[in-house]
């Protein structure tokens, strides 16, 4: 099929950046969205251009690299899918495709099509962790059973993979969705109690300071996220908020 | 007499490390503080090494090209993680974790090594449970198991089909936690180009600003390599796009010998090739081996009808289908190790069997695991005369809660249900066995330069079994580095910083920034992808899934060439002072196309047959193992380790003699 593709190119950071189109041809239906880019890149070289610049690593949808505004979603069309994953069979013969980079204050432009969002880290390094130490004596892994379901729903709100599309789905860009699967997947954990108070108060703290929105329960990030993760993550968050104020 | 020393300790095998670790010089508190070591990569070995290292006390500086320590590749391992905990009652212990690997590894590995793996493994557990990491559980709220291949017991940790990322985020969270202490400082985009040594010791390395381009110096006490493997010198293989081999290269050039590079694991489950356009290969669990079963029909014109979409797999009795790991290997059946059940693939498809398209596809079925477990299901949920819909139902969705999202992958991939027909599968690169060459401190050649996880050769011989890379990745970096390194350190506590502005810092800057104006300054022919493929394709062919002299020594010459027309006309866009993505492709390329021809220089000297290592000279002549791959004990019993003399094809090589004093070395059978 042959696209035509409109593309954000920003030199970086400080630059302005613009739509500028480009046109692709024989692009086949087995391909991912990010090998179609790779067709124009070749392209682009070819004729002495630069290539257009995106995030992308694991190409098989779980290191998070990966991201882009597509015909105005973040990753694409497709639902459970990150943009490495969407293939072109999902595109008709003809179509033109806005390809944008996530829009959020807290997410600058480093380059074209590629974010930065250091800001997911931080709020990691507030308080995404138990504080063990990592020596190995502890108790045996089997010594505090776990009740499957608590386990199974930590996985699941574990299985966030930290891309940023609810952010870039949200109309508030808020990253709600983002920090409360981390609260959450701790929170659901008997190791994880010690620390709630403190954990829970900490990465909301962080998430406000990086200039995220807030949350208005539009469920967007829902919608969008690649990994289905619950907004039951948000309730469960805002129930620890709560706790924990009380008790600071 | 090899100049190469192991250090393996005296003493009775499972005295060893306790023995070292008790014996071994120790840093005091107060002076880790005054220490610094730098961790480049940051997977399972490096983020896990990172951590410890930082909780130890010392200040910890971590490298990574990607955006976040979070996003390394470790995070795509799937199937789960190995240790012998015994949960499951079924007879497992140290010693059979140690002797499986040792035997799945065709016997081309250190015996203290592998024990200490076995040793550590079940603290792994441990300790990632107290972190947090949510894995699988059973209904009575205790950690599940499951089985993976070359094995005989259930020994395997999981958390679904995304072990890996669970294990990546809980020492992932581990690091947050010292870079929140201030005690890791984190340089992400960025990449490592240079090992800077000074007086013969690793002091610190040379590193680009992938956002600015700026070429910075960073100084240590010690340089920890966590950078993982050289798959990509295949071009398409299930690593990462980034994944790269310029860190362990680089530090081969600058003292640190390379082991056994041509040892490849090529993994029978990947999702075939579907054209020319493809930028990466996607891995299907090993896991799925515990409840698919893999087949082509038995008849070659079934096979062709299938080709040509003219017949449907479903539509195969039970008699009509081949499951030629079943047939061929009785006692292990589906659950051969990866070496053996990828040559059995290729074996079918070169005869003419394979189903897809390209020819190079077999199934894996789920049809009757889906049956078993509806059937139990419906019993243990009380559903009385259930129908054959309801027991497909209830059998899917239990298939589902297994491996869903790997369904989901498949599914999204191809597009075919794999609930509704076979899964068509191919084998693919996904690890390297060898890497750099390391001591049992997982010191290298080079003083104060250490390697962990894949990127050192040390655990899996010529062959990996599978839920082992995370065991080892963790070992290495919870559990080993952190007591070794310390005994080479105690030396520096009166050393004080390491001075950048020095002699040494300057020859070593100068070197990459020549070497990029070098790379910018090509004529512009070709864009480095092109050369990526071509070598890909000369590796592929030449040094794949089966190996023999003229391809091998064609291989050599062919990659030798390809690499000077690299230098002369590779096509770089963009400036060397600013993001330039391509650039950093091409970094890694001419790093590639040095590794490749002393990869097949390697598979050329070993001309025997072990583990993913198959060379067509080397193949038993009869008896019950006829045509299965022949080793040769008399003669290459040794890990080759490779010292840099300029030009790959000067390498020299050393030979350390493997020694087993525990193991009786036999023909590895799986039947």
């Amino acid at each position: 099929m042959n696209l035509t593709l409109k593309i954000w190119r920003q030199k970086d950071a400080n630059s302005k950046g613009a739509i500028v189109d480009y046109q692709v041809q024989g692009i086949e239906g087995d391909m991912s969205f990010l090998e179609m880019l790779d067709v124009l890149n070749e392209q682009l070289i070819t004729k002495g251009e630069e290539p257009v610049v995106f995030d992308h690593d694991c190409r098989e949808g779980i290191c998070g690299a990966c991201s882009l505004q597509i015909n105005g979603e973040p990753h694409g069309p497709d639902r459970l899918v990150t943009t490495c994953q969407l293939h072109m069979r999902k595109f008709n013969d003809g179509d033109t495709i806005y390809i944008e980079p996530f829009r959020a204050k807290a997410f600058p432009v480093v380059k074209d099509l590629m974010v930065d969002r250091s800001a997911f880290d931080r709020i990691q390094h507030a308080g995404g962790y138990i504080s063990v130490n990592t020596s190995g004596n502890t108790i045996d892994a089997n010594a505090i059973p776990v009740n499957k379901q608590d386990a199974d729903d930590a996985f699941s709100a574990a299985t966030c993979i930290g891309c940023g599309a609810c952010v870039a789905a949200c109309k508030n860009a808020s990253a709600m969705l983002f920090t409360s699967a981390k609260v959450s997947q701790f929170a659901l954990l008997p190791q994880g109690q010690v620390e709630a108070t403190d954990r829970v108060l900490a990465m909301v703290n962080q998430m406000d300071e990086e200039g995220f929105g807030n949350c208005t329960n539009t469920g967007a990030c829902e919608i969008e996220c690649p990994k289905g993760i619950s907004l039951e993550n948000i309730a469960r968050m805002n129930r620890e908020y709560v706790k924990a104020s009380m008790k600071g | 007499m090899s100049i190469l020393d192991s250090k393996i300790p005296e003493g009775p095998l499972a005295d060893k490390w306790t023995k070292h670790k008790n014996t071994i010089n120790l840093v005091n508190p107060a002076n880790k503080r005054n220490i610094d070591v730098i961790v480049v990569g940051t997977g399972l070995a490096g983020g896990s090494a990172a951590a410890t290292l930082a909780e130890l006390g010392y200040n910890v500086k971590t490298f990574c090209y990607q955006d976040s320590p979070r996003r390394a590749h470790s995070i795509a391992a799937q199937g789960g993680i190995n240790a012998a905990k015994n949960y499951q009652g079924d007879g497992d212990s140290n010693y059979r974790l140690f002797y499986d690997t040792i035997k799945g590894g065709d016997y081309r590995s250190r015996e203290a090594n592998v024990h200490r793996l076995a040793e550590v493994s079940g603290n792994i557990i441990d300790q990632c449970v107290a972190q947090g990491v949510p894995f699988a559980r059973e209904y009575g709220g205790l950690l599940d198991n499951r089985s993976f291949g070359g094995v005989l017991v259930s020994r395997t940790f999981y958390a679904k089909g995304q072990t890996g990322q669970q294990l990546l985020l809980g020492a992932y969270s581990a690091m947050n936690r010292q870079i929140n202490r201030g005690k890791i400082q984190p340089f992400n985009r960025h990449e490592m180009l240079d090992l800077v040594k000074v007086d013969g010791k690793a002091r610190g390395i040379i590193a680009r600003n992938l956002v600015t381009g700026e070429i910075e110096r960073h100084s240590a006490h010690a340089v920890v390599l966590a950078t993982g493997g050289y798959g990509n010198v295949f071009f398409l293989s299930t690593n990462a796009m980034g994944s790269n081999v310029m860190a362990a290269w680089r530090a081969h050039r600058r003292g640190a010998f390379f082991a056994n590079p041509c040892y490849t694991q090529i993994h029978p489950t990947c999702i075939p090739v579907s054209g020319d356009h493809q930028s990466k290969l996607t891995l299907m669990s090993e896991s799925l081996r515990n409840d698919g079963r893999i087949w082509v029909p038995k008849r070659i014109e079934d096979a062709q009808a299938i080709r040509e979409g003219k017949l449907k797999p479903t539509q195969l009795s039970e008699d009509e289908r081949d499951y030629y790991l079943e047939r061929r290997y009785p006692a292990f059946g589906n659950l051969v190790p990866r070496d053996v059940a990828s040559r059995a693939a290729k074996e079918r498809c070169d005869e003419g069997f394979g189903v897809n398209k390209t020819g190079e596809a077999v199934y894996l079925d789920f049809a009757s695991a889906i049956q078993r477990y509806g059937k139990e299901k419906a019993l243990t949920s009380g559903v009385e005369n259930p129908s054959a819909e309801e027991i497909t139902k209830l059998g899917e969705k239990v298939i589902e809660d297994k491996y869903g999202n790997l369904f989901q992958m498949y599914e999204k991939i191809v597009d075919e249900d794999p609930y509704k027909t076979p899964m068509m599968i191919y084998p693919a690169v996904h690890y390297t066995m060898g890497g750099l060459w390391v001591d049992y401190n997982l010191q290298t050649t080079i003083p104060g330069c250490y390697a962990a996880g894949e990127a050192n050769f040390s655990d899996h011989g010529a062959n990996r079994l599978g839920a082992s890379a995370l065991m080892q990745g963790l070992a290495d970096g919870y559990f080993v580095l952190p007591y070794t390194i310390g005994d080479y350190l105690s030396q520096d506590i009166r050393t004080g910083k390491i001075p950048t502005d020095t002699a040494e810092f300057d020859e070593a800057e100068k070197h990459v920034t020549e070497r990029i104006s070098k790379l910018m300054g090509g004529s512009g022919e070709h864009s480095v992808d092109y050369y990526h493929k071509k070598l890909g394709k000369i590796m592929w062919n030449k040094c794949g899934m089966s190996r023999n002299e003229k391809g091998l020594k064609e291989a050599i010459d062919e990659i030798a060439a390809l690499r000077e027309d690299f230098w002369k006309n590779v096509k770089v866009p963009g400036t060397a002072n600013s993001m330039n993505p391509e650039l950093e492709k091409a970094g890694r390329v001419a790093d590639f196309l040095e590794l490749g021809e002393l990869f097949a220089k390697d598979a050329l000297d070993r001309r025997e047959s072990c583990g993913g290592h198959f060379r067509e000279e080397s193949v038993e002549q009869d008896g019950e193992q006829k045509g299965e791959a022949l080793r040769d004990d008399k003669n290459f019993k040794y890990v080759s380790a490779w010292e840099y003399k300029g030009e790959p094809k000067d390498a020299e090589l050393h030979k350390e003699e493997l020694v087993f004093e525990n193991i009786e070395l036999k023909t590895r059978s799986y039947k």
